[in-house]
């Protein structure tokens, strides 16, 4: 067990799950505000702007992460020159959090709406009739209820986003999965208590995230 | 169809009627609507003066909550024409979000925005919409409360008030916006029979007001007391349309006949 402690020891096992955190910090900021307009497009009484989202989402939802993670570092970086930095490690990170963002905002997109499905059309009928315009009528009306509706499914996109950060480890990101590799070539004899360490971390990390989830979707529904 | 040939009723045709003074507010010309096969609204002439109260009556399904509802456009129309002060409805858009402003709406089922305190939902058109100052909307606000009788609930959500307590505030929420004509879809269908009459209160006194009302309803003495002009609707068509008393009392087609026949015996 000591034995094993020590091997452990020689790992900086907190900092990975830093990045993996720090990845799903950012993701979960962008992906919700790219699934916001996504859901806004979907519901707009502009039929382009509509046509634009569904496809948006049956695109990136029905991709594979991994493709798209590996299309972030293989051709939006060195093919459509986006770089957010001249540092590589900087870089791959931001370009995960694109692919992250990317993939996720159609999820979360989805998420809302089903938020907004709880929301009765006599909301929005009642915001057009004192003369709201779309937007503000979505600002003010729809989109708060719909997002107290919403708590359960964008926590599960959110739950299911932490884990998924692992997936930058297709892009060189030095996140766990990266680590617990590393780990495990260099300690053929701790197999199975390294895998269980790093699985443990994810439960630790996501096990409250759940807890808040439900908490806050029974303390925000709307009362009608 | 022996009563067709009064489908066309226009401003010119409001017989047997006390000439009304105000010029006219609403205007609907050739309106017709689709659901789908149903042809809901056929050729739809009506005109609503200023100071009018129109009710209109009918069984359901005969298109009387469409028509209410296509006047500030919830519903778009297919074809024929609906003015509003003298301004042809716009396209969804700015214009039609300013043109709604004036013509406020009180639904079936209140539609009170359910995250909203009472009296944000009554503060919210005036300052989001004619960019009032906070706190002349919440003066605003109080006094329309007070005057439906609830500004005790201010600060409550809509889901702890009753169902007629809720349907009051929407009416002070449409007042607040200060509008040229209210239009009501089945404003009282929804509530326990004991709350129909404060609502009906609140609406007989506007009606007294002056302010111009197009009432969607089955409350028959609603109709009878305030309106100027029942308006009866059948199968899409306007059947008839004439005073209250001419129309309760000596109904001319026979689908008014029938339809009064089964409401008033019970």
């Amino acid at each position: 067990m000591s034995d094993f402690l020590e091997v452990l020891s020689n790992y900086d096992i907190l900092g990975a799950y830093w990045i993996n955190l720090s990845l799903t910090f950012f993701a979960a900021i962008f992906s919700l505000i790219i699934g916001t307009i996504l859901a806004m497009m979907r519901i707009a009484p502009v039929s382009s702007l509509r046509f634009a989202g569904t496809t948006y989402v049956t695109l990136v939802r029905n991709t594979p992460l991994t493709i798209i993670v590996v299309f972030a570092v293989l051709v939006l970086w060195p093919v459509l020159g986006v770089q957010f930095s001249e540092t590589f490690s900087i870089n791959f990170f931001w370009l995960a959090v694109v692919a992250l963002s990317v993939y996720h905002a159609s999820f979360m997109c989805e998420a809302l709406r089903s938020g907004i499905n709880t929301v009765p059309l006599g909301q929005a009928e009642a915001a057009r009739a004192i003369g709201l315009p779309f937007l503000s009528a979505a600002r003010l009306v729809i989109l708060p209820q719909a997002f107290r509706g919403a708590v359960a499914p964008l926590g599960n996109t959110l739950i299911a986003l932490v884990k998924n950060t692992t997936v930058a480890a297709a892009a060189s990101v030095p996140e766990v999965s990266i680590l617990m590799k590393e780990m495990l070539d260099q300690n053929g004899n701790y197999v199975l208590p390294i895998f269980l360490t790093i699985a443990a971390g994810f439960v630790i990390i996501v096990i409250p995230v759940g807890l808040a989830v439900t908490y806050l979707s029974q303390r925000l529904a709307v009362s009608r | 169809m022996a009563d067709s040939s009064v489908t066309g009723v226009t401003a010119d045709d409001d017989r047997g009627m006390p000439a009304h003074s105000g010029e006219p507010l609403v205007v609907l010309e050739g309106v017709n609507k689709h659901f789908g096969e149903l042809h809901v609204l056929q050729d739809i002439n009506l005109t609503v003066h200023r100071g009018e109260v129109v009710v209109v009556i009918g069984p359901s399904g005969s298109g009387k909550s469409t028509l209410c509802r296509a006047i500030n456009r919830l519903e778009p129309i297919d074809d024929g024409s609906i003015t509003l002060d003298g301004q042809a409805l716009p396209e969804e858009g700015k214009a039609l979000a300013r043109l709604r402003a004036d013509v406020g709406m009180v639904f079936q089922s209140f539609n009170l925005f359910a995250h909203k305190t009472i009296l944000e939902n009554v503060t919210l058109g005036p300052i989001k919409v004619k960019k009032m100052k906070p706190k002349a909307a919440k003066e605003l606000a109080m006094g329309l409360l007070e005057r439906v009788g609830v500004a005790n609930q201010a600060d409550k959500l809509p889901a702890q008030l009753s169902g007629g307590q809720q349907q009051r505030v929407a009416i002070a929420r449409a007042l607040a916006m200060q509008p040229k004509v209210i239009l009501f879809d089945e404003p009282t269908s929804a509530l326990d029979p004991e709350m129909v009459n404060e609502v009906l209160d609140v609406m007989v006194a506007l009606a007294k007001e002056g302010m111009t009302m197009v009432v969607v309803t089955h409350e028959m003495g609603f109709a009878r007391k305030a309106a100027d002009r029942v308006v009866f609707m059948s199968d899409g068509q306007i059947v008839e349309s004439a005073d209250p008393d001419t129309f309760f009392d000596h109904p001319t087609s026979n689908r008014a006949k029938d339809f009064l026949g089964k409401i008033l015996t019970h």
